[in-house]
């Protein structure tokens, strides 16, 4: 189980996304599950081992970590990036879902005229209307939520985006307040700005997504009032005009018959 | 052999599952298998070489290393994942061995060895009740051995050959706490799924045999020999066995449409 089991189920739902939900997978995993586990990690890597203390005072060290680290980035990114995936799952299982139904129908003779076979029922492609509009819907607003969620936290806990080069802490069992140094602080600057920069991209998309669909949904119900508005006894002249039409043609069937041989 | 290994098995569970258990799957594999795998692992990573206690004393940091974490948390966790999804495996074993069946026999025996019927119900069940005993006994082992699910900053400890009460500090307690409340969680999340189709699985075969019941006392089964009994597959439930002991009487019985009778013979 890694990021490539991830990217195959996430990568299933790529079918039935938009062109934007299509984009931002594809954002997800290469600019950022990509970069976290190339390159995060081995920035990461040596994080706490060379953390140094001036101080030779055992425990004090650990302790200072621990303050200033209560968790460390790549795990948080981590986590960051399951949780962003996962609402994608809602869609695939709805999907799912709705082709068990099918399915279903088909084999109790329902939907035979609309496929050929249950492979064609696998291989159709799902449009995002109805009920799996607003399942598409909730999953992106969880998405930003997430995203929003996760960087705010990101921010709170190391008090910006920016790691400084020496820390001072004066916390039990330091004797006195001491100078701590991270390893490679400017390096983890710069990762940590472009993987919240990927973040800020991901969040734009979903919200372009959003309002997408929204507007997609508004153009079609102002298309369908503007088409009842433009016809609106329609159906009722439809029907009229078809009862007329078998009045005149049984009328024409009497006269034919009515002429003698 | 990996976690893959345990991945694919878990997948062809997935085939027989319900759909409370294709959630719990699903919750398995990504915030429980996937978040120990990619995070969980690295943060135990260095647990004993950053374990310092405030003392020179050879050994002593050994013995109160060992004292304090007779199992490391992330160890037992990963016994507790393969623990609570083997008995899904329950399942796949008992449908490969009513598909062997049939092989053996050459002839249909089962109206679909992968119909949630009969004996697969029990296995079902079965699985369903060791899964949520797996998931309570490893969640009170871990209370019982580490006092909690809070992991302190600092320890103290004054096992020989530590001479005094010396203090130990552990490394990266908040973020080791961090992640133990995670499985903690996702363990109950599990626990409770677990419950819930239990319980509907339950509820459903009691509804479907009164239903079966209240119809049987509309019908004429016209039969009254004692050695037969009329069964009804392809429905939730735990349905009687036909057993064609009397072969050599006349029976006629009037046929359902949607009943499949089954010879379960006794040569087995």
């Amino acid at each position: 189980m890694d990021w490539g089991t991830l990217h195959t189920v996430i990568g299933g739902v790529n079918k039935h996304s938009t062109s934007i939900g299509k984009v931002w997978i594809t954002v997800i995993f290469i600019f950022r599950v990509m970069i976290l586990v190339v390159a995060a990690h081995e920035v990461w890597g040596d994080e706490q081992e060379d953390f140094v203390c001036n101080t030779l005072q055992p425990g004090c060290k650990n302790v200072c970590y621990d303050h200033f680290f209560p968790v460390s980035h790549i795990r948080l990114w981590a986590l960051q990036l399951i949780f962003v995936s996962t609402p994608a799952l809602l869609v695939a299982m709805h999907v799912a879902y709705y082709r068990h139904e099918t399915v279903r129908k088909f084999r109790h003779g329902e939907r035979t005229n609309e496929f050929k076979d249950l492979e064609d029922i696998k291989r159709q492609k799902v449009r995002i209307e109805g009920s799996l509009w607003w399942t598409y819907t909730s999953s992106i607003f969880f998405r930003i939520i997430f995203e929003a969620g996760f960087m705010y936290v990101f921010y709170f806990l190391y008090n910006g985006y920016h790691l400084p080069w020496v820390l001072k802490c004066g916390i039990d069992p330091c004797p006195n307040l001491v100078d701590c140094f991270i390893s490679r602080p400017t390096e983890k600057t710069v990762f940590t700005v472009f993987m919240i920069s990927a973040s800020v991209i991901c969040m734009l998309l979903n919200v372009a997504e959003l309002c997408y669909l929204l507007l997609k949904v508004c153009f079609r119900r102002s298309k369908r009032t503007q088409t009842q508005r433009n016809h609106p006894n329609h159906a009722l002249k439809e029907s009229t005009q078809n009862e007329m039409n078998e009045l005149i043609s049984d009328r024409g069937q009497n006269a034919i018959t009515g002429f003698p041989s | 052999m990996s976690w893959m290994l345990l991945r694919d098995l878990l997948s062809g569970a997935n085939k027989y599952s319900t759909g409370i258990g294709r959630i719990w799957l699903v919750i398995v594999f990504i915030f429980r298998l996937l978040v120990y795998i990619v995070a969980a692992e690295h943060v135990w990573k260095d647990e004993q070489k950053e374990f310092e206690c405030n003392i020179r004393q050879p050994g002593c940091e050994n013995v109160c290393f060992d004292y304090f974490f007779p199992i490391s948390q992330v160890r037992l966790w990963s016994l507790h994942l393969i623990m609570v999804s083997t008995p899904s495996l329950l399942v796949v074993l008992h449908v490969a061995y009513c598909e062997g069946r049939e092989k053996r026999h050459r002839k249909k025996l089962y109206v679909s060895p992968g119909t949630m019927d009969g004996g697969l119900w029990y296995t079902y069940l079965i699985s369903l009740i060791v899964k949520n005993g797996f998931e309570i006994g490893f969640l009170l082992l871990f209370y019982k051995l580490y006092d909690g699910f809070n992991v302190p900053y600092l320890m103290k400890c004054d096992l020989k050959p530590c001479p005094n009460t010396v203090d130990c500090f552990i490394s990266k307690p908040t973020e080791k706490t961090i992640f133990t409340f995670f499985l903690v969680i996702t363990s109950c999340l599990c626990i409770v799924l677990n419950f819930t189709e239990l319980s509907l699985l339950v509820l459903r075969c009691f509804i479907k045999c009164c239903l079966q019941e209240y119809s049987k006392t509309f019908e004429s089964s016209g039969c009254e020999c004692h050695h037969l009994k009329y069964v009804e597959c392809g429905e939730i439930g735990a349905p009687r066995l036909l057993q064609s002991h009397c072969s050599s009487f006349d029976i006629s019985i009037p046929q359902k449409p949607e009943a499949k009778l089954l010879c379960n013979s006794q040569e087995d």
